[in-house]
């Protein structure tokens, strides 16, 4: 099946050029040339608009949040609190209250391996990721199975890039599994996993899920009532927002079962020497000062995105990563990894000849930005049987002459090397 | 389109890094030792062979990463032999400093056959690339053992 079965109809346009518009880094010029920026999958530009949000409350109204009895801090309270209901607006979450500030997706994995893992899971159960999770979505499962005995399961990738569901049901059909722990994006096949389909089949075998959206959430929309997911991760930087936020959602009735992860400020219901409590969910995940001013520039950022519509992104991003396969797979030498039909704005390649760090030096100084690498997933590099790739990633900004760009810059590459 | 990649990319250093002289391991050797550049995923290993008065005889390895990582082991594979440890070390320490800064003030012609790494300076995310080998190197004539890069 090609690409294009998998693309919705686009019921809204995406105007690219005002877009752009609001991303002021994107009229830089690199080495005397126009930028041409695919590597959002690392971390994407900033609009103007979380950009203001972030210096304006530094310039009018900032002071620290949750214990201030005046205005400056009511005030940043207010905002930094509104992240809180935009991140739950994104991911329709049941309430305000299940949504953690944390500084990164990684963090929230790590989050959920301490305080699920160790403070409810049993020594013995087991945890089922994927041959194509990020690193961040390994390490923290390695580190509790070598802590707390939890037995760590990887359910394989298909030749296509996609989940192997029945090697995800192998793994479930004993009921050790207490957590499937699964990237919703792959952020080097670029492809979506059938999210709903996972919580269905880990629920049935008694597990709970968690999705690493941190590629998902950027392209589509994300909700986890839909899903029927227990834990859903993301991270600000990839939004198009700050770097140092990032969100984890939790069922509440889960967190609230749930250990602290760290001690500290803002985490204490009550501390005295002998004994301490607990802040109410989510307070109780936050301990000490929060990223005050990169939860309102996550706010902004949600609300920018919120206003471009994940539908005119997704049917963008779509028609990009068409045109994308298309072009690049037309260059004699080019591998693209993976082949899912359903699949988001992340396309992975090696070029015959030529390694990647070589690939994207060359592109570089074509003014092109791309990653070049193994992406923090080694797993699947080997999987793949490649060392490493070059991998062009796209944001709502992306325009379909930068991919032509792309496509003419590498067919000189390729010559070079040749 | 690419004059300036040229600094970067000679041709002795494209050739090297796509067809290696040295880029195997020693059937028989007396040291060896892994680089690794955990961050860009290059690694290395190299094996060294002494002669009877301590020097290198012989240098082979095997590389996983790019042109200049490869081309820069096998430039130093040829460029060691017949030195002693010390003698290799010091050739690193030059090399190093070459391939940071593009200058060379204290080389002398021993640093002839790998003058074409100069241009790797103007790259600085590239210059791990050109070191790791002689990490792994230096690690092999100290005792053998895995190094992380820088």
């Amino acid at each position: 099946m090609s690409i294009a079965t998998s693309i919705k109809r686009p019921t809204a346009m995406l105007d690219v050029e005002a877009v752009r518009a609001d991303f002021p880094i994107l009229s830089q010029t690199v080495r005397g040339k126009k930028l041409v920026f695919l590597d959002s999958a690392a971390s994407a530009q900033k609009p103007r608009t979380v950009i203001a949000a972030m210096s304006t409350t530094m310039e009018t109204q900032y002071a620290n949040v949750h214990r201030g009895l005046h205005w400056m801090s009511e005030r940043t309270t207010d905002a930094y609190e509104g992240a809180r209901d935009a991140a739950a607006r994104l991911l329709n979450a049941r309430a305000r209250e299940e949504i953690v500030f944390v500084r990164n997706s990684t963090e929230a994995i790590n989050l959920v391996a301490h305080s699920y893992g160790r403070g409810v899971m049993k020594p013995g159960q087991a945890v089922v990721i994927s041959e194509m999770e990020h690193h961040s979505n390994i390490i923290p499962w390695q580190m509790l199975r070598d802590a707390h005995g939890t037995e760590m399961r990887v359910a394989k990738v298909t030749d296509a890039g996609e989940l192997d569901q029945e090697s995800l049901a192998t793994h479930l059909a004993d009921g050790k599994v207490g957590l499937v722990a699964i990237t919703h994006m792959s952020n080097v096949l670029g492809t979506y996993t059938p999210a709903q389909r996972i919580a269905a089949m880990a629920h049935a075998a008694g597990a709970k899920v968690l999705f690493d959206g941190s590629q998902a959430a950027v392209h589509r929309v994300v909700d986890v009532q839909a899903l029927d997911a227990d834990f859903y991760v993301f991270t600000g930087h990839k939004l198009y927002g700050p770097t140092g936020i990032g969100v984890l959602w939790g069922r509440a009735e889960l967190l609230e079962a749930m250990p602290p992860f760290m001690g500290g400020g803002e985490m204490i219901s009550s501390v005295s020497f002998e004994h301490s409590t607990w802040a109410q969910v989510p307070h109780k995940f936050e301990a000490g000062t929060p990223a005050i001013v990169e939860g309102i520039g996550l706010a902004a950022a949600i609300a920018y995105v919120e206003a471009i519509g994940f539908e005119a992104i997704s049917a963008h991003e779509a028609a990009l990563t068409e045109h994308a396969i298309a072009s690049l797979s037309a260059i004699p030498g080019v591998r693209i990894l993976g082949r899912a039909q359903d699949r988001g704005g992340v396309v992975s390649f090696t070029l015959k000849g030529a390694h990647a760090h070589d690939v994207a030096t060359l592109l570089d100084r074509q003014g092109i930005a791309v990653r070049a690498g193994h992406h923090c997933a080694e797993p699947l590099m080997h999987r793949f049987g490649v060392e490493s790739t070059a991998r062009a990633s796209f944001g709502m900004y992306t325009t379909k002459s930068e991919i032509d760009a792309l496509a003419e810059a590498l067919e000189r590459v390729r010559e070079f090397f040749a | 389109m690419f004059d300036d990649l040229r600094e970067l990319y000679q041709e002795v250093i494209l050739d090297h890094g796509r067809a290696p002289r040295h880029g195997h391991r020693l059937a028989v050797f007396d040291t060896t030792a892994k680089g690794d550049n955990p961050m860009c995923g290059d690694r290395v290993q190299v094996w060294v062979r002494l002669d009877e008065m301590k020097r290198i005889a012989q240098t082979g390895f095997e590389a996983r990463g790019c042109a200049i990582s490869v081309a820069s082991a096998d430039l130093m594979a040829e460029a060691v032999a017949g030195r002693t440890s010390t003698e290799a070390k010091r050739l690193f320490a030059d090399f190093a400093t070459m391939v940071r800064t593009g200058n060379c003030p204290d080389c002398d012609a021993a640093m002839e056959s790998l003058r074409v790494f100069a241009g790797v300076h103007e790259f600085p995310s590239r210059v791990k690339c050109a070191t790791l080998p002689w990490h792994a190197l230096t690690a092999a004539l100290d005792g053998g053992q895995e190094v992380a890069d820088d």
